[in-house]
């Protein structure tokens, strides 16, 4: 490829991820350039819920890592970000879920985070608008939701950052080629770009699960916690058919945006009308007075996700000078803080605030590609 | 709740109501919906200061005697529900209609244009203080100016003048050569011929257009431009009419086409989707007359009796020649697209200015950053103004198009419950 040398490193896609890497390397003192189509992504359809997951060591540390930095940003973030670490409630509907609280507790406080075991009575004081006949929930205090399309507008707003609109066609180690004929190149080339990788890079093995999300009109303000039913775990773990969980986050508006839906396989942006009436039945179950609110949106994205569920961090271990940053699946918001200091001390070989084995790509790219 | 009919109308104003009765002949099971709370549309909105015209209270009489004709107002068409069905919502609960045909009568809505002052209380759009005037809005001897386009205006100032208001100005942004001529050309059509002798009207004036409403808590003035021209007139109430937007959200979520901003439809009404028609504002504006042929057309067509609809044809034609007199005679004067300063709203739900928006790459990366668009009115007022301001595309709907209660989209579930276990 004849291209042009633009940047130190050439980061494609700007949602959230790609914006963390950007800003991340900028910050070393590199020159970024940022290309992106923009045609939205994960990150805009996101519901934004940043928190704690602890389904393994791996994903524990990553999000602990990554609420920590959001904590330290929280300050510096425009008030059009919308951060509020508004914790968040894993609600126990049963005794054998009250039990699966316990133990969430157990492995988060060991980690050192925040969290305490509500019973009943402190769960209705908590939050009256729930159901009356919950066993109680589990608060993760350093939980917290924020408006991610502007976060990005923040983290690119950095002198080593150039953005640019363009749509890359193709990859070559560290250069790539745009639609309108151009070849660009750098040191190294970073692919941020959620599900649509595919299409650069196909041998990625990521696969789309559909959400679609609901928001109401503005109401004078009665839940202030994150409301996750403890059943979302076992939701998102499914392996095959479509699912649904209680997931209910109110915004600084005195909006309530609800969740939440997973479907493999479909790439069609429209909404399932049976899927989104399930999930709102999911939501009412929990939290009756919703049935009079009016919805005002519901719109859908695609999460990527990779085969083990961790995002791929790190050098493509077949295209010398291609480094990548997706897979997020649904965590992409909450990890992009911490998924780019992984990526960003890799390329520039430093030590790596946390092991970086269980998202390095060649994990999963174990046989060199055809290309 | 499930009802099935073998024919629903979305939309019971001058189309819908036709549409209905031509359907109604062949004994075909109908049912007539519509968000408001009586049938009539905006142009015959009822209320407790209307005299509706004759026409409009002979059809309603005689909607009322349809046997098979089921009509339910208040009911507003939240989503698709099925493949031919329907979720509707009206004051009571969330319902579906299946239908095995349908006619798109969703009209039109006004296009408001942002410039500064717009959001003062006292400014409305034409339409808007016409509605406002059925309902009872007390103007008698206020000062209302008027601004805009097409012959909206006219019949406007009419209204206002019924009740009591005085009529400061008629600013018309067309230019007087172009109103002359389609006045020259308004004896063509039926009842048309006193719209041109209206031109005469001592208030009216070409070439003029609003530049700002001004006031501190609501509004006191206006700043006009008349040709070369910047005059300010004293007044209680601004109202203008830049045009109107077809409502084609359900026809864009059903798959229909779309031509220039409105339903497509062919000779017979028939939009691009099999068994769907259209007829009336929403396939592009062109009044009442036009928008009763095409209801009766698509009406007719709709139960097969396709002789009738073509005998009709002639008479369309006709009416959409003044449709097309219209448009080219009111086409909007692109100096409306820059009255709008940095700090001007564009989104009142969300309090987005002008600046906000403008050097965004589209209607979506704006929306994201700025949450114009975002509100209640889910971008129907500030979508179509972008539209106009920026050149920026219609995005795709997505159910709800309407709010709605979430009690209402829990009917969306229409696949059995797995049984309980015992």
């Amino acid at each position: 490829m004849n291209a042009r040398r633009c940047a130190d490193v050439i980061v494609v896609g700007a949602g959230i991820v790609g914006a963390a890497c950007a800003r991340a390397l900028a910050q070393r003192g590199l020159e970024v350039q940022v290309l992106d189509d923009y045609r939205g992504g994960a990150t805009a359809a996101g519901m934004g819920h940043l928190l704690v997951l602890d389904d393994n060591p791996a994903e524990l540390a990553l999000s602990a890592y990554s609420l920590q930095c959001w904590r330290d940003w929280a300050p510096r973030l425009p008030a059009g970000c919308a951060y509020r670490n508004n914790g968040t409630l894993w609600l126990a509907a049963d005794a054998e879920e009250l039990a699966l609280a316990a133990a969430k507790q157990q492995r988060l406080s060991t980690h050192g985070l925040d969290c305490e075991l509500l019973g009943a009575a402190a769960l209705r004081a908590a939050e009256p608008a729930l159901r009356a006949d919950l066993h109680g929930a589990l608060k993760v205090g350093g939980d917290g939701i924020v408006y991610a399309p502007n976060v990005v507008d923040w983290l690119l707003a950095h002198e080593h950052i150039r953005r640019c609109r363009a749509q890359v066609v193709e990859l070559d180690g560290a250069a790539v080629r745009l639609a309108d004929g151009r070849r660009l190149a750098a040191g190294a080339v970073v692919l941020a770009t959620g599900i649509d990788a595919g299409a650069l890079c196909p041998e990625l093995p990521l696969t789309p699960k559909k959400g679609q999300l609901l928001i109401t009109d503005r109401y004078p303000r009665e839940i202030r916690h994150t409301l996750v039913e403890l059943g979302y775990v076992k939701s998102a773990h499914q392996a095959t058919g479509p699912s649904v969980a209680c997931n209910i986050q109110p915004r600084p508006t005195g909006q309530l945006l609800i969740g939440s839906s997973r479907q493999f396989g479909s790439r069609d942006p429209g909404i399932d009308g049976t899927l989104l009436a399930r999930m709102l039945k999911r939501a009412v179950h929990y939290v009756p007075g919703l049935a009079t609110l009016n919805a005002i949106r519901c719109w859908s994205g695609l999460r990527a996700a990779s085969p083990d569920g961790q995002p791929l961090l790190g050098p493509h271990p077949h295209r010398p000078g291609l480094w990548l940053a997706l897979g997020h699946e649904g965590l992409g918001i909450t990890t992009a803080p911490g998924s780019a200091e992984l990526l960003a001390a890799q390329l520039c070989d430093e030590r790596p605030p946390l092991p970086v084995a269980p998202f390095l790509p060649q994990r999963l790219l174990p046989e060199a590609a055809d290309a | 709740m499930k009802r099935a009919y073998d024919l629903a109308i979305i939309g019971a104003g001058p189309a819908g109501i036709s549409a209905a009765l031509a359907a109604a002949a062949s004994g075909a099971r109908i049912a007539l919906l519509d968000d408001n709370p009586v049938a009539g549309g905006q142009i015959w909105r009822d209320g407790p200061q209307v005299r509706l015209p004759a026409l409009a209270r002979r059809l309603r009489a005689e909607l009322a005697a349809q046997a098979n004709v089921d009509c339910f107002a208040a009911t507003r068409v939240v989503a698709l529900a099925g493949p031919r069905g329907l979720l509707l919502e009206d004051e009571q609960r969330g319902w579906r209609l299946d239908y095995a045909r349908l006619i798109l009568c969703t009209g039109a809505r006004e296009l408001l244009l942002p410039f500064p002052g717009w959001t003062l209380p006292g400014v409305s759009g034409a339409g808007g203080l016409q509605a406002l005037l059925h309902g009872g809005l007390p103007v008698h001897g206020e000062r209302v100016v008027i601004a805009g386009s097409g012959p909206l205006l006219l019949a406007c100032a009419a209204s206002a003048r019924r009740h009591g208001a005085r009529v400061q100005r008629i600013a018309e942004q067309a230019a007087w050569s172009t109103l002359a001529r389609f006045a020259a050309g308004l004896p063509r059509w039926p009842g048309k011929l006193w719209q041109s002798l209206r031109l005469l009207d001592p208030a009216y004036r070409g070439a003029s257009h609003v530049i700002a409403a001004l006031g501190r808590e609501r509004l006191e003035g206006v700043r006009l431009r008349q040709g070369g021209q910047i005059v300010e007139l004293e007044c209680e109430r601004l109202a203008c009419g830049f045009g109107l937007v077809a409502n084609t959200e359900i026809a864009q979520a059903l798959g229909c086409a779309l031509r220039d901003d409105a339903i497509a439809v062919n000779d017979w009404q028939a939009t691009a989707c099999d068994g769907i028609y259209a007829a009336g504002e929403c396939t592009g504006c062109g009044g009442s007359e036009l928008a009763l042929l095409e209801g009766s057309i698509a009406g007719y067509a709709a139960v097969d009796e396709h002789a009738r609809a073509q005998a009709l044809w002639p008479q369309r034609q006709r009416w959409q020649r003044f449709a097309e007199a219209l448009r080219t005679s009111f086409a909007l004067d692109p100096a409306l697209r820059h009255l709008a300063a940095a700090d001007t709203l564009v989104c009142r739900c969300e309090d987005v200015p002008y600046a906000a928006l403008a050097g965004h790459a589209g209607w979506h990366a704006a929306k994201l950053a700025s949450r114009c668009g975002m509100g209640a009115c889910q971008g129907r007022v500030c979508g179509a103004a972008a539209r106009t301001l920026f050149g920026w595309s219609r995005p795709a709907p997505r159910p709800p198009f309407t709010p709605a209660r979430i009690a209402t989209l829990l009917e969306l579930d229409d696949e059995q419950e797995p049984p309980c276990a015992p």
